[in-house]
């Protein structure tokens, strides 16, 4: 009846994941209880869960990307006591086969569900409305592509309480990931949760790509697109190539794991090495789909912050798309060690080496556009030059790492795990902190606290230097990573420092929760009454803050680049009547994505235990909600002049 | 690249093929797609095609069979409505190509490098 699901998957003998489980519980209902207690749930349901209104599917996003952010870092504030105190003899508080469910579990939620959550999020906001258009062009898929990543994350959180979480690393390379080894349900949740969340992606990027490519307004040719749009398309683009791969692989160690298959063991001609390439040739991809919005959300900011346009328009193009076809011929370089040549090793020593050219030509761009720029220091901006610095400390070490010999001696040391944290905290995490606070003002209508929000910056600053500069040092020395405990106790005052530093960016993250609290308390003092809160240069700024549901009520004639810069400066350059309001057509809202998501969890939990009626109910539900929306006929409504004209304010906006 | 983006909203995605054209295209797409399948059937049975050969014929029949599919099912034309499309394609050939081409220099040369010793082979559960 129930498959392998009994009592004992509830984990009543382990105090930490009691306690751990038991928490997030009691904070869930507390969340739920409250939304009843309130009477919410109506208001919920119609303006957020079955909306597909692109700027709340892009602000749910980007919420769902912070809570599994404060999941992610605590399992780091773990990792970093527990070696903090397990030096010389001591084993420290962690049990190992609890300590590699951690790391496993912070690199696959840090890279899964908060940097491409935040990536995607931020996309979904902000590109339809820098591309003058008003929606994406499938808005109810994007509703279906959200509450899938959300059933994926439900999957890796229901792991806490019923069951375990994958013990083999964020990749789960096999053969330790093969049912031989990881016979657990660990590995399922794992597999199950990133298949499901992965459709999820793969369809956002087909819209987001289909949108870019097909919906600009009208004049918007490519050369005119706000350089954030075009890092979004190069983005999509690798996500659409990327992660059929992810996909397919994860598919083959499914057979391998479920149906007694051997693409990857060694019986029969498997071979393991085969996912680890595939693996790879996704992986290095996705460091670029999450590096690439980062880019665009920084170009942004400085040329906002600088009152310049962005310098170097074209090169900055340029470099995107020379970024996104090198980002497909540099996987080997995660597997130097494991069995390449001299000559193979060398030739993608050589590509990773020149991926680093267009991402120097993107740093230059920008600083030549600070320079001579009237400079107003914001907190955005705070957050364009820490990631200057320290993205590119990372990006030497990253050179550094692509030497093959280099490597041999690096590679698998917290040497490697300094280097990709400098990359993705100062690169990626920096940019989703600027764009949050760049376009909070634009999705509520008022601005974060500008005081606390330096706070936060330098508190992440500071920790990360703090946390992370002690970790190449003990990597050069020999630490490896994914220890859990370690002979020398010279080691432990840098293990101690670094404790300090991840101790700081906590600092900066319950500030995060402090500065959004207090702003919304004090938002009559910082509303944006004009839609403009930094004389912005992009066509997201054109509209009121929050934009209506329709953002554009005429669609804007774009005649060249920072279309509403050129606007502020001296109007149209063609100026004639405006054409007259005519009515709109709007998507309706609709339940499909959260009742498909809903029979995605019982699916994916039902082949996780092996209960076959409730997969089967799943799938069949997944197949029969598709089938009811597309018979489906009435599908949008008619907004009328009257509601257009006037309604720059609309209903039930948040806050 | 401006000049040619001066009306970029090109019709939108899904609506722009005429239905009484493409019943007629279909069928000739579905005909030489027939026609490909009992051809490659035939070529690997007969014994009429040198041997050594029916691979390489194969492979050919089955590259016309993608392009049939491509211009008669999915449309994909040289006219300029259809830069997006080939664009798109060529970016997926390229990187499929990237790493089909690229598994298969990695992993010949991991297995040139890494065959078995008589040491390591013990070492197999």
């Amino acid at each position: 009846m129930f498959g392998k699901l009994t009592w004992s998957a509830i984990p009543l003998d382990q105090p930490i994941p009691l306690a751990a489980s038991g928490l997030a519980m009691l904070a869930g209902l507390a969340v739920l209880g409250l939304i009843t207690w309130k009477g919410l749930w109506p208001y919920l349901w119609k303006e957020w869960i079955t909306s597909v209104d692109h700027k709340r599917i892009g602000v749910m996003y980007v919420v769902l990307a912070l809570v599994m952010l404060l999941r992610g870092f605590v399992d780091a504030l773990m990792m970093r006591t527990q070696l903090a105190i397990a030096a010389g003899g001591a084993q420290g508080y962690l049990p190992p086969e609890h300590y590699d469910q951690i790391f496993s579990a912070h690199g696959t939620i840090m890279i899964f569900f908060v940097a491409m959550t935040f990536m995607v999020g931020l996309m979904n906001f902000a590109v339809p409305l820098q591309l003058g258009i008003r929606d994406v062009a499938f808005p109810v898929l994007n509703s279906v592509s959200f509450w899938l990543t959300a059933a994926g994350v439900l999957l890796v959180n229901l792991s806490l309480v019923v069951g375990e979480f994958a013990r083999t690393g964020w990749l789960a390379y096999p053969p330790l990931s093969e049912i031989a080894y990881s016979p657990g349900v660990g590995v399922d949740y794992y597999l199950w949760s990133l298949q499901i969340s992965g459709v999820g992606s793969l369809l956002s990027g087909i819209n987001l790509t289909t949108t870019i490519l097909k919906l600009r307004a009208p004049g918007m040719g490519y050369m005119r697109m706000p350089v954030f749009c075009w890092t979004a398309l190069a983005s999509n683009l690798l996500i659409i190539a990327a992660f059929p791969i992810l996909t397919a692989t994860f598919a083959m160690l499914l057979l391998d794991r479920y149906l007694g298959f051997h693409f990857f063991t060694n019986e029969l001609g498997g071979n393991a090495m085969m996912y680890i390439n595939l693996i790879w040739a996704w992986g290095h991809p996705e460091v670029y789909i999450l590096i690439l919005p980062a880019f665009g959300v920084f170009s942004e900011v400085i040329a906002t912050f600088s009152q310049k346009p962005v310098f170097g328009y074209r090169s900055m193009v340029l470099a995107t798309m020379a970024i996104c076809v090198l980002s497909f011929m540099v996987w080997l370089h995660h597997f130097f060690t494991m069995g390449a040549g001299a000559d193979v090793n060398g030739f993608f020593g050589v590509t990773t080496m020149i991926i680093a050219v267009p991402t120097g030509v993107k740093i230059f761009n920008w600083l030549f556009t600070l320079y001579g720029g009237q400079i107003r220091f914001g907190v955005p901006l705070y957050w364009a030059l820490g990631f200057m610095v320290t993205f590119v400390v990372g990006g030497m070490t990253g050179v550094l790492l692509a030497i093959p010999p280099v490597d041999f001696v690096t590679h698998n040391s917290l040497f490697l795990v300094a280097h990709f944290h400098n990359v993705i905290i100062g690169g990626v995490l920096f940019g989703a902190f600027a764009g949050y606070t760049y376009w909070f003002p634009k999705a509520f209508g008022f601005r974060l606290h500008e005081g606390l929000g330096k706070a936060i910056f330098w508190c992440w600053f500071v920790g990360f230097y703090l946390a992370f500069m002690p970790l190449y040092a003990l990597g050069l020395v020999g630490a490896t990573r994914r220890m859990q405990h370690y002979p020398e106790t010279e080691w432990q005052p840098l293990m101690i420092v670094a404790l300090i530093g991840a101790l700081v960016i906590a600092a900066g993250i319950v500030l995060a929760v402090v500065q959004l609290v207090v702003s919304i308390r004090q938002r009559d003092a910082t509303r944006d009454e004009t839609g403009d809160p930094w004389n912005g240069r992009t066509l997201e700024w054109s509209v009121p803050s929050p934009p209506p549901a329709w953002n554009f009520a005429i669609l804007p004639e774009v005649e060249g680049r920072d279309a509403f810069w050129a606007r502020k400066q001296g109007g149209r350059k063609h100026p004639g009547e405006p054409p007259p309001i005519a009515p709109i057509e709007m998507p309706e809202n609709s339940m499909v994505g959260v009742v498909i998501a809903f029979f995605a969890v019982m699916l994916g939990f039902a082949l996780v235990w092996h209960i076959g009626w409730m997969a089967a109910s799943g799938l069949g539900g997944i197949v029969a909600s598709g089938l009811a929306r597309a018979w489906t006929t009435a599908t949008t409504a008619e907004i009328s002049t009257a509601e257009l004209g006037e309604g720059s304010h609309r209903k039930g906006a948040p806050a | 690249m401006e000049e040619q983006d001066a009306a970029p909203q090109g019709r939108a995605p899904g609506r722009h093929r005429d239905g009484s054209r493409s019943v007629k295209t279909y069928l000739i797409g579905l005909g030489l797609a027939a026609i490909l399948t009992l051809a490659s059937f035939w070529a690997a049975q007969s014994g009429l095609v040198y041997g050594p050969a029916v691979p390489i014929l194969l492979a050919a029949l089955a590259v016309g069979q993608m392009g049939v599919h491509l211009v008669f099912f999915l449309h994909i034309s040289s006219g300029p409505e259809d830069t997006n499309n080939i664009l798109a394609l060529a970016f997926g050939v390229f990187v499929v190509g990237l790493v089909v081409f690229g598994s298969m220099l990695i992993m010949a040369n991991l297995n040139a490098n890494m065959m078995p010793t008589p040491a390591s082979m013990q070492m197999q559960p």
